[in-house]
């Protein structure tokens, strides 16, 4: 296998990772929204209430900088990062 | 001339930028102090605002082609993630957004996740593998992927439906705040709206558009979080109002209880000014089902990765690597302000509708509130109403009704704040909506130029020529745009919307399969947008004239039908056809690596 093709499997299996935690905190939670509203979460907000407002929005802001790390150690590895000057 | 040195100077010139606009807040709340009229003041922050961005404007413009449509790739992580911001954010984030929610409450809190959870998507699927295929627009990575100009020309198509319906929103909303800062006419302030938006990018392109929304995010940043500090203070809320409300939330919810929600006959609704509201949902209760919710966060979700003027913004970063980061630094400047916005919803609905707090106003005489002063202004702008349905003689929650922008505009006055406060707030707005517009019209007059008149109708055009032939596009889609505006045929939010729904009708697929599946075609891509487009359309018009809709999916949701019927066409119709060349194939391949010279580079 040629290290690209490695190069994009590895890729490929980040995407995933990060498109799952995605669909949790956009999708899945708001699926028991409200159960979930029921409960009092950080704050003293409801949970479901502090989540739309704060909690999924900084999830959202830490994932993508987590994969944009992620993605740059893959890129080193295979050695297929980008020179500074370029 | 300035370029090397003033890349290096970024933060220097934006942080003696900032340090002046706070000096002129000072300096304008001194005036206020000394007598200075309200009108003055409005006055004075519109003009001052639109005077920076204009200069900074004409010092950015160029002559350059790489200047002009991708800023010459130099623009730096942090810088690019602010103007990204502003671009982003529109005169709907900015004045409709905090107003839906405090009407709706937690069914159009679907807009927060869906507005910000887009960037997982964009971040992931598409902006580092669209940067390092080096396009100067969207439709150019259609055209070179797929080949061929019919490809490039759909996807030109799409790109203008969708930005031109966002676009009217926009210079609608420059018009509501240049109307009531300035006291003229909305059908004349419209056009001062267009002129200033085309300040920013007549000159500059890219370059012009990029350094002003930088200026612009800082304005409107300001704008937007000063007056939700300075409220929850005032009202002993707490001191920093994102931790500190969940007393408030719980109030509200007390007081809806207490006031219930009366339906008002069809007959005393029609003597409501249109495009009025009361609250008619409850604040913070989950009051939609589950698929309501999601159906329009994932709606919006999906069109954040599709809208052209967004992913052009990262065409504009030195590396692939830095546009990733970059689309970190714009979430965050974003989530900034989007937090903040329920935050300014619970204070605004909580200081109009308390009885015990001092600005409340529910539960007073109608002859007290009518009265109330900023109760006389708004009501004359035709934006805030009341009316004794039941002939008791005081405001009962059903019986006072708000236009969504006057949630934002209207809440300092309200709470008592100083009218400096109020003037901030204007130029906040209309620094929102310009650097949207901005954006809005340079992604069609550059798809236009670029992709329709250099790549189809004259390959052999100099670079002189085809600017002059950008320009010119500019002015004319600009006009365009503002004389629909005028006519204000749909509210700012409802448009906004139907953007990002058009958007992932025709583009969201084509764009992702492009890089992610090597066997996608040119039939197929073609299918998929033209296809998803006509889907979409066809299903907004069949709600809008009184079909029942089916799964759920409503105006504002139509997306999911065009995008569903797009994926499926673009699937059905590359599989019946042959597979792309080996020259394609291999184009891919470049394109899922960072390193090397980008595609069109090489060419």
């Amino acid at each position: 296998m040629s290290n690209q093709t490695k190069h994009w499997e590895k890729s490929r299996t980040l995407l995933f990772i990060t498109l799952a935690i995605w669909f949790v905190f956009s999708i899945g939670i708001f699926l028991f929204g409200a159960e979930m509203n029921e409960v009092t979460g950080p704050f003293g907000y409801p949970w479901t209430y502090w989540f739309t407002c704060q909690g999924s929005l900084g999830a959202f802001v830490i994932l993508i900088f987590w994969f944009a790390n992620r993605q740059e150690k893959i890129d080193e590895e295979f050695g297929f990062s980008e020179r500074e000057d370029e | 001339m300035i370029k090397g040195k003033f890349i290096d100077n970024l933060p220097r010139v934006y942080g003696i930028y900032t340090g002046g606009f706070l000096a002129f807040i000072i300096i304008m709340a001194i005036g206020e102090q000394m007598g200075m009229t309200k009108y003055a003041i409005g006055v004075c922050f519109v003009a001052f605002t639109i005077f920076i961005y204009a200069l900074i404007g004409w010092l950015s413009r160029t002559a350059q082609a790489d200047a002009y449509y991708v800023a010459g790739r130099q623009v730096p992580t942090v810088f690019n993630g602010m103007a990204t911001a502003a671009d982003w954010m529109s005169g709907a984030s900015f004045v409709a957004m905090a107003g839906g929610i405090y009407f709706k409450g937690y069914g159009y809190m679907a807009l927060l996740v869906g507005w910000t959870g887009g960037y997982v998507l964009v971040a992931s699927l598409l902006a580092p593998y669209l940067r390092k295929f080096g396009c100067y627009t969207v439709p150019d990575f259609i055209g070179t992927r797929y080949g061929g100009n019919l490809a490039r020309f759909s996807a030109v198509v799409v790109l203008t439906v969708a930005s031109f319906t966002y676009v009217t929103a926009q210079i609608n909303a420059t018009g509501t705040i240049a109307s009531v800062a300035l006291d003229i006419e909305f059908q004349y302030a419209v056009y001062i709206g267009l002129i200033s938006i085309l300040l920013c990018s007549m000159l500059g392109g890219m370059r012009g558009v990029t350094w002003t929304q930088v200026a612009q995010y800082i304005v409107l940043i300001i704008a937007y979080l000063l007056p939700v500090f300075w409220i929850s203070n005032k009202m002993g809320a707490g001191f920093f109002p994102h931790f500190m409300l969940a007393d408030e939330v719980a109030r509200i919810g007390e007081l809806e209880q207490q006031f219930g929600f009366v339906k008002n006959s069809a007959a005393d609704l029609a003597t409501v000014p249109k495009g009025l509201a009361g609250i008619t949902k409850a604040h913070s209760a989950v009051n939609a089902t589950p698929w309501a919710f999601i159906s329009l966060a994932l709606a919006m979700m999906m069109g954040t990765a599709s809208l052209p003027h967004v992913m052009m913004r990262y065409f504009t970063t030195p590396s692939v690597k830095a546009a990733r980061k970059s689309v970190g630094w714009s979430l965050f400047f974003i989530f900034l302000l989007y937090s903040s916005a329920p935050m300014l919803a619970t204070l605004s609905k909580l200081s109009l509708i308390d009885p015990t707090l001092s600005t409340g106003i529910i539960g007073k005489s109608i002859a007290e509130v009518q009265s109330i002063d900023w109760y006389q202004n708004w009501n004359q702008a035709n934006l805030m109403f009341i009316s004794d349905f039941n002939g008791n003689g005081t405001v009962e929650l059903n019986e006072f009704f708000m236009g969504g922008k006057a949630v934002v505009l209207a809440t300092p006055e309200i709470a008592g704040l100083p009218y400096v406060i109020s003037g901030l707030v204007a130029a906040g707005g209309m620094a929102a909506a310009m650097s949207t517009a901005d954006g809005l019209i340079l992604a069609i007059a550059n798809a236009i130029s670029h992709d329709v008149y250099y790549k189809i109708i004259d390959p052999k055009a100099e670079t002189a020529k085809r600017l002059v032939v950008a320009r010119v596009l500019l002015v004319v889609i600009g006009f365009a745009g503002a004389t629909i505006a005028a006519m204000e045929i749909q509210g700012i939010l409802g448009s906004v919307i139907w953007a990002f729904d058009f958007a992932m009708s025709g583009l969201f697929f084509p764009l992702v399969l492009g890089v992610w599946w090597k066997r996608a075609n040119r039939q197929g891509a073609v299918a998929g947008m033209l296809g998803g487009l006509a889907a979409g359309t066809w299903y907004l018009v069949w709600v809008r004239t009184g079909g029942s809709g089916f799964l759920g999916i409503t105006q504002l949701t139509f997306g999911i039908f065009g995008s569903a019927v797009s994926l499926v066409a673009m699937v059905i119709v590359s599989l019946m056809t042959q597979a792309p060349d080996a020259a394609t194939q291999k184009m891919v391949d470049e394109v899922r690596v960072p390193s090397g010279k980008t595609i069109l580079g090489k060419q």
